[in-house]
This record gives C-alpha cells, structure tokens and sequence, in this order.
C-alpha cells in the first residue's frame, strides 16, 4: 500500500461536499472534468484579488507578478511532462481541442500535401478527428484510422501497411470511452522508424499517471486543464522546440508578433507565436496550483490506487448484473483507465444516467464525442462513470446500487 | 425508498409504451410519407410513416431508437393522432407541445384539468416538464409528425 489517501483530497474538493437530491453526490464524470481541490480554486481567487493585471510589457508591479504567475506556470508544466526543452515547449491553448486545431491549421497545412496521411484510431475523440477532416477540404490529405478490435483495444495486426506514407500518426493515450491505455511508446517508435512524426491526445492521461514526453516518444502532447483539477478556459500544447520554430502561427493579432509594419508582420518567437490575445492568466495560476497538488499526491501513487479500484469496480459489474450491465472496455484493468462506458440492457443510457441523478450519482450519458467508436460497436450512446483521484469504492456501491433501480424500473 | 419526482417522470403508462411500443413499423412510401427525426443530445433517431386520405391521418407507423421518453411518446403520439381528422391532429399537437412548455413558462401556462382531460393517456407525459432536457427527448415525435403533415397534405 502506498501512502496515498483518496480521501484526503475529497476533503481538499469543496464540491465533493455537495447534496443532490438529499443524499451526498457520488461525483463520476471525471473523464469530463475533474472537480478542483480548494488550493486550485483559491490559487485563482488569489491571483484576481492580489495580482491581476495583463501579461507582458507591463512596468508596475502587478503586470510583473501576473506575468510572472503565467510564464512560471509555463515552467511548471514543461517541468510536469518532462519537456526535454522547457518552458518554450509549451503553448498556452484554450483545450486540448484548441491544441489538436493548432497542430493541423499551423503544423498540417504548412507540412502536408495531397496524398499524405495522417493515422488516427477508431476511437479518438472528435478532437483528433475534425480537425484533420477540415485540413482534408483544403489539402486533399488522406484521413486513415487503426481499427479497434472486439477486445476494445488497438487491432494493428496490418500496422505496417497501415503505416505506408504516414506524416503523423495522432492518437489517444487513454480513450475517453473504452478506458483503454494504448501502447503509445512502442507505436511511436515505429512511426518514426517510417519517418512519421507523433501527436498524443494525454487528456485523459495527465491526471491519472505520470506523463513524460520523451517515454512515450511524443513530437506533439495536448491536454486540458480542466481534465487534471485545474480549472477550463485553458489547455496545453507541447511540441519539440525545433518543430514549435518552424511552424507557422495560428491565430493574428496582439501578443504573437514581434513587428507590425503597413506591410505586413513578423511573428514573435518562441511559444508567444501561438497566443494572440489577452490569455487566460487567472487559469494558468489555477493550473500551477493543480500540478503541485498532482504532485503532492504522487501520480505514479495515484496510478497504482485507481487501478485497484477500477478492477474492484470491473468485477462487482461483472458480478451483480449476471450480464445486464455490459461494460463496453477491457473487462481486466490491465493497461487501463477508471473509465467504464455501461451498456444497461434494455435501459436507454439516458434513463441511466436520469435514475442515477435521483441517487445524487453523475455519470454522463451519450457519444462522448466518439462517435466513429460507437458506431463500431454498434452503439448510439452508453452511460459512462469515470474516476478521478478522489473517487473511492462507496463511490462504486452507491453506483451498483443506483443501477440495480435503474434496472428493475424498466424490466 | 421513494424515487421522488422520478415517479412522475417514470409513470406506469409511460412505460408500458416504452416495452410494448404501438404502431412500430414502416408504411409502404407511397402513399406513405417518411420523415425521420433526430435527437442529437442523446442519440434519438425516429423514422415516421404517415398516410392521409381526405384530411383523415388514416394511418402511422414509427421506428428508430431512443430512450423511453422518447420512444413512449412517439408511441402515445401514434394512439392518440391514428384515426383522427388532420385538424384535431394538428390541435392535438399544439396542446402537447403547451403541456410541455409548462416547465420553462412557469404554472400559469399550465393546462386546466379540462384540457389534461382531454389529453387522454398522453397526460401521463406531464411529468417531462419538470425535467427539461428530457423535453426534446418528448416532443421529437411531435416536431417530426409537423413535418410529415406539412408534406403530407400541404394546406391543411
Ligand atoms: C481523449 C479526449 N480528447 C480530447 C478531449 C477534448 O477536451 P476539451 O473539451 O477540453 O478540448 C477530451 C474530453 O472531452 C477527451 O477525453
């Protein structure tokens, strides 16, 4: 056993506190967003009561202490993910959907041609698929998908021929759905054997392990703040310093640009070039606050700890239902995450999630923006529960529970 | 334990139409319409046949998926319009779609027990109100049924 104790950062989330109709909330969505702790919440009440003021080219003293808030949280996160280059690896983005539309409209458009393709899975989310779609109107790439085998993991018995003219080979670290970790490290490696480069959606992977770049063998990683305890409004993007340099920016306007002539424009350097605008400064003191307190937890601690309660979660599914409740994933936790996508027979997964609400459990209901995923499995939407750091066993009774009402209301 | 205002949600009627759908099927087109509706919140996908002969709604069949709000009302919708003259057809579409506004206008809007009355077994929908983002999930049938009348019989 480790010294990591899921019930000291329940008593760290303030809204972990709350009652829904009557009973205490059985909080899991995680897979959605996270619930922050206090010291997140308070890192921003902070920062607008104390410091705030716009980032850069400020001379007084709270224009310094906001920049100094935003570009050491920069610091904090290349230190978070292990960024070989630092700081000037990391771009501020809005999501991690800003930051797949940042790869494709800058990396994409300047990079690739007609003809060359770019590898996805069956069951990324919609983030790492649209993008590459739009790029695809205006380029004329090719869009190509790993399949998903019935054991709701990677199928790449054809990897290889999958693999031919690859430029980037894009894909999840943890799906959002299936809970499935995917051997990202052992893909990557051979992706850049054939020349390929890599883009990582950790969104589902930040808040739950330890995330290190160069292990899994990463060129792009996007995640989202609000996915790790942090706050929204606010994502990163991290890319290999040399690949950040040569591309082109994203969004115009303030912030981005090193000179503005009547003629036209010299992008800023380093990661300013991909943040026009006023930034969301108040979210990277949340974010900042977020890491620490990951850190504080000890995520290869936190890892070990939702592993057992995912398998302890599988097997009680497994045996209260006698079948009724399908879990749609890797029936063993075993390279897996604490997400589990229900399929109630006979029990549409929004009447689940409805019935469950009346026991104070949020679980969420839908595609999860995979639809290309439910599709394969012949789904129209599932009722998804999924764990965080404070997500302890009664969490599961109080599902199992609620789910056995759910159960014999519609049969 | 009491299930609160899930019961009123959840009425009897209600899932009775849900397991025991009526009027499920197709209708050869034509001299059918079809018109298919779509849920994107939750998935909910519905295909409806309807046959009109001398401003009479003589005939209607549903299929698709969708959760029990959805697919229970779609059945109701079928008993309660089958049969009927399209203007009391269209009548009957505008008091359910009242009944189900109620939760966002607040009681005054409410129907009169009169008109609950009137509602038959569709009254057993009332309790959709209180839940508004089931309110799609009930009235799909109804918006898709607008459409097919509008194709069907353009002027009445
Ligand atoms: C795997 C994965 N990728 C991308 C996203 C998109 O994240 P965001 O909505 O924060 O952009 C999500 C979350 O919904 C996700 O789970």
């Amino acid at each position: 056993m480790t010294s990591f104790n899921p019930r000291r950062v329940r008593a760290d989330v303030p809204l972990l506190g709350r009652v829904i109709n009557d009973r205490p909330i059985t909080y899991l969505d995680s897979a959605s967003s996270t619930v922050p702790p206090r010291a997140v919440i308070e890192a921003m009440d902070r920062y607008y009561s104390l410091r705030h003021a716009n980032v850069h080219r400020g001379v007084y003293q709270t224009a310094n202490e906001a920049t100094d808030v935003y570009e050491g949280t920069r610091a904090d996160v290349a230190r978070f993910i292990g960024a070989p280059g630092g700081a000037d690896e990391i771009v501020f983005t809005k999501n991690t959907t800003e930051s797949f539309n940042l790869i494709a409209r800058s990396w994409g458009a300047a990079n690739l041609r007609a003809g060359d393709v770019v590898l996805v899975t069956e069951m990324e989310h919609h983030a790492n698929i649209v993008p590459w779609f739009q790029l695809r109107e205006t380029t004329g790439i090719e869009v190509r998908f790993i399949p998903v085998g019935d054991d709701f993991r990677l199928d790449l018995s054809e990897i290889d021929r999958l693999l031919d003219g690859v430029r980037l080979l894009s894909l999840t670290l943890v799906s959002n759905v299936l809970g499935t970790r995917n051997p990202v490290a052992a893909l990557a490696a051979r992706a850049h054997e054939r020349g390929a480069l890599v883009a990582v959606d950790a969104a589902q992977g930040v808040a739950h392990d330890v995330t290190d770049v160069t292990q899994l063998g990463a060129d792009f990683l996007c995640f989202s703040a609000h996915k790790m305890l942090g706050p929204t409004g606010l994502g990163v993007l991290w890319a290999r310093r040399e690949l950040l340099e040569a591309m082109p920016p994203f969004l115009g306007g303030g912030g981005m640009i090193a000179d503005v002539r009547r003629d036209g424009f010299t992008p800023a350097d380093g990661p300013a070039k991909f943040e026009a605008g006023t930034p969301p400064i108040a979210e990277t003191a949340g974010l900042r606050a977020a890491i620490r307190y990951l850190e504080s937890l000890g995520l290869s601690d936190v890892a070990a700890y939702e592993h057992g309660l995912t398998e302890r979660a599988l097997a009680r599914l497994d045996g209260e239902f006698a079948g009724r409740v399908r879990v749609i994933g890797p029936a063993t936790a075993l390279d897996r995450g604490g997400v589990l996508s229900l399929d109630v027979a006979g029990v549409h997964p929004h009447d689940v999630a409805q019935v469950l609400d009346q026991f104070g459990v949020c679980v969420r209901p839908g595609h999860h923006c995979a639809k290309p995923l439910m599709r394969r499995f012949g789904l129209a939407a599932t009722a998804r529960a999924s764990f965080g750091p404070y997500s302890i066993d009664e969490d599961v009774d109080v599902l199992i529970d609620a789910l056995r009402h759910a159960v014999a209301m519609f049969s | 334990m009491s299930l609160g205002n899930l019961d009123e949600l959840y009425r009897e009627i209600v899932l009775d139409h849900y397991r025991t759908p009526r009027n499920r099927g197709e209708l050869p087109v034509p001299p059918a319409v079809r018109v298919e509706g779509f849920n994107p919140l939750c998935g909910d996908e519905i295909a409806l046949y309807v046959e009109v002969h001398d401003g009479v709604l003589t005939d209607i069949r549903l299929s698709g998926h969708g959760c029990s709000i959805s697919q229970a009302s779609s059945s109701l919708m079928s008993v309660a319009v089958k049969g009927r003259p399209l203007g009391e057809v269209r009548a009957t579409i505008e008091r359910f779609k009242a009944m189900m506004t109620v939760g966002e206008t607040g009681a005054d809007a409410a129907p009169s027990v009169a008109d609950l009355r009137t509602m038959g077994e569709l009254a057993a929908l009332q309790g959709v109100a209180q839940f508004p983002v089931r309110i799609k999930c009930a009235t799909l049938a109804w918006n898709t049924l607008t459409q097919a009348l509008d194709e069907a019989a353009p002027s009445a």
